[in-house]
């Protein structure tokens, strides 16, 4: 693992009060946003965020599934992923 | 460069839409420590020194599929070959040490422990024997414990004498195993150049080569190559080939950066990546769907020999560019109970046991979880397996039989195993008698192609 950063895959409907729901919780966890890219892509809302995380005692587990309950409350799919996976899958 | 946002969802999707995981983190453990004469001491010291391994396996093993959303399907223990370490224990009986493999693996919350195993190309020493004799019962008593006996090598040549054995073995484990449909043959391989450090159950086991303590990870994904491969516009074999290629290059690393992760926090070393295209029951997640693909009106017609073969080699070529640790079996399985589309093969008649044989010269295993019916005798099982064993032996390949004489079914009938394992359509073995052939036992010489130094 070369970091702490996390790639955060946010898919759904698009409806009012998304950005701001989940930037709520990331905020609770102290997680900063570093990166943040919203489109449309097969009529569906995608926004993918690039995650930093400074703190020592980050709790990645507690943090998914707060993620993953405001993810149900907005009715998308949320998901929070270490940057590695995308990384060595896809770059040499 | 930064990572896209069309490749952060096509990872997505490989893992919600296509059964992307990593099939198995299996740690090997060497037990030539354990070895002593008296077998309740030897357990004993056997259960403590997996237990020392593998305590923390399963936590951080789940840490990890958290950390990077990638599924971790089963963890697993293969351990050195029972019958060389067990080789002084002054006991005619090995199911003790069997059921202390099983205690050990329900204790560290895995799925299989592999290596009640013994290696008998060129002959048996008496561990071997006792060993191989005590498998039907230690099937029959423990839940996780897979076994496998190697009885060829391109070096060695066949040692027939172990295949008449074997075949005994087989149907006396699908007797004792016979309420759940003779499950106990298939925690049961046979091999011809059997690798040491396969992940993959039920013919795991830590070879004598290997180090202490070993993370191998097989990496599974044959949903992902046929959505890619159905993805393509009318492609000739040549583009196929190349998209078969660049998704196993895909799947291998991401399989790589787990294995990798998991072995350094479990302090042990990585061995291999196995990148096996191991199908599941899922919809989908199917080999003969791949071949299909490429235009096949039904897995096991004329064609399908072919077919294999390009899926094998690209599967393999994709592999071998993405990580340098690629071994095991890495390849395509074709287990007939665990993919939906050959267990449709067999059913609309376009898939037979003869067909699969073919196919198993160009694929990475052998006949895998094939049901057959109760009344097969063990000199026919005997033959089936000299044959597949005759196949690695020439090709310089690992083949296998995992063969199920399902007790009481006949030609047609469905046998159930749950899970992983599927459910086997019973297939129709020849009638004609090989009894006089498998009783000569000797055995057969190494083939012109072991003269190599």
């Amino acid at each position: 693992m070369s970091s702490s950063r996390f790639v955060i895959t946010v898919i759904g409907q698009d409806r009012v009060g998304i950005v701001a729901g989940i930037s709520r919780v990331m905020a609770e966890h102290a997680v900063n946003i570093a990166d943040i890219r919203q489109s449309i892509m097969n009529q569906l809302f995608t926004m993918i965020m690039l995650a930093e995380v400074k703190s020592e005692n980050f709790d990645l587990t507690a943090f998914q599934e707060a993620m993953s309950a405001i993810g149900k409350e907005l009715g998308v799919q949320v998901i929070v992923q270490h940057e590695d996976v995308f990384r060595f899958m896809h770059r040499i | 460069m930064p990572i896209q946002p069309e490749e952060i969802l096509e990872t997505i999707k490989m893992v919600t839409n296509e059964n992307l995981d990593i099939r198995t983190v299996t740690m090997g453990i060497n037990l030539r420590g354990c070895s002593h004469p008296d077998i309740r001491i030897f357990s004993e010291q056997v259960y403590s020194r997996i237990m020392s391994c593998a305590e923390n396996l399963v936590r951080i093993t789940e840490d990890i599929q958290g950390l990077y959303g990638i599924p971790i399907i089963n963890k697993r223990i293969s351990v050195t070959p029972i019958a060389i370490v067990a080789e002084s224990c002054r006991a005619d009986d090995l199911v003790a040490v069997a059921e202390t493999l099983d205690r050990a693996a329900h204790e560290a919350g895995i799925d299989f422990i592999g290596g009640f195993s013994a290696l008998v190309q060129k002959g048996m020493t008496p561990g071997d024997l006792r060993l191989i004799t005590s498998i039907p019962r230690a099937l029959a008593m423990t839940k996780k414990v897979c076994s496998s006996v190697n009885v060829a090598t391109t070096k060695a040549g066949i040692n027939m004498d172990a295949v008449a054995l074997m075949g005994r073995i087989v149907k006396e484990t699908a007797e004792l195993t016979r309420d759940s449909g003779g499950i106990g043959c298939a925690k049961l391989v046979v091999f011809a150049n059997a690798p040491e450090d396969n992940p993959f159950m039920a013919g795991a086991f830590h070879g004598i080569g290997e180090p202490d303590c070993v993370i191998n990870v097989g990496v599974s994904g044959p949903g992902v190559v046929n959505a890619a491969v159905r993805a393509l516009h009318d492609p000739s074999l040549g583009d196929i080939a190349e998209c078969i290629k660049k998704t196993a290059f895909k799947i291998t690393r991401m399989g790589e950066m787990v294995g990798r992760e998991v072995a350094r926090r479990l302090n042990a070393q990585f061995g291999v990546l196995d990148l096996s295209l191991a199908p599941t029951p899922a919809v989908g997640d199917s080999v003969a769907a791949i071949l299909e693909a490429m235009g096949l009106e039904s897995c096991g017609t004329h064609g399908t020999t072919a077919a294999l073969a390009l899926l094998n080699d690209a599967v393999k070529k994709g592999g071998a560019m993405a990580s340098s640790s690629v071994g095991g079996l890495s390849g395509a399985f074709i287990p007939v109970s665990e993919d939906e589309g050959m267990i449709r093969a067999v059913q609309r008649g376009s898939l037979s046991l003869d067909k699969l044989e073919a196919m198993t010269c160009v694929c990475s295993v052998g006949l895998d979880m094939i049901a057959v019916p109760g009344d097969t005798s063990p000199a026919t099982i005997s033959a089936i397996i000299a044959d597949e064993m005759a196949i690695g032996m020439v090709n310089r390949k690992t083949t296998a039989v995992r063969i199920i004489p399902a007790p009481g079914a006949r030609v047609g009938d469905m046998v159930e195993f749950g899970g992983l394992l599927g459910t086997a359509p019973v297939m129709a073995v020849h009638g004609f008698s090989s009894e006089i052939f498998i009783a000569r036992g000797g055995r057969i010489p190494a083939p012109i192609q072991s003269l190599t130094n």
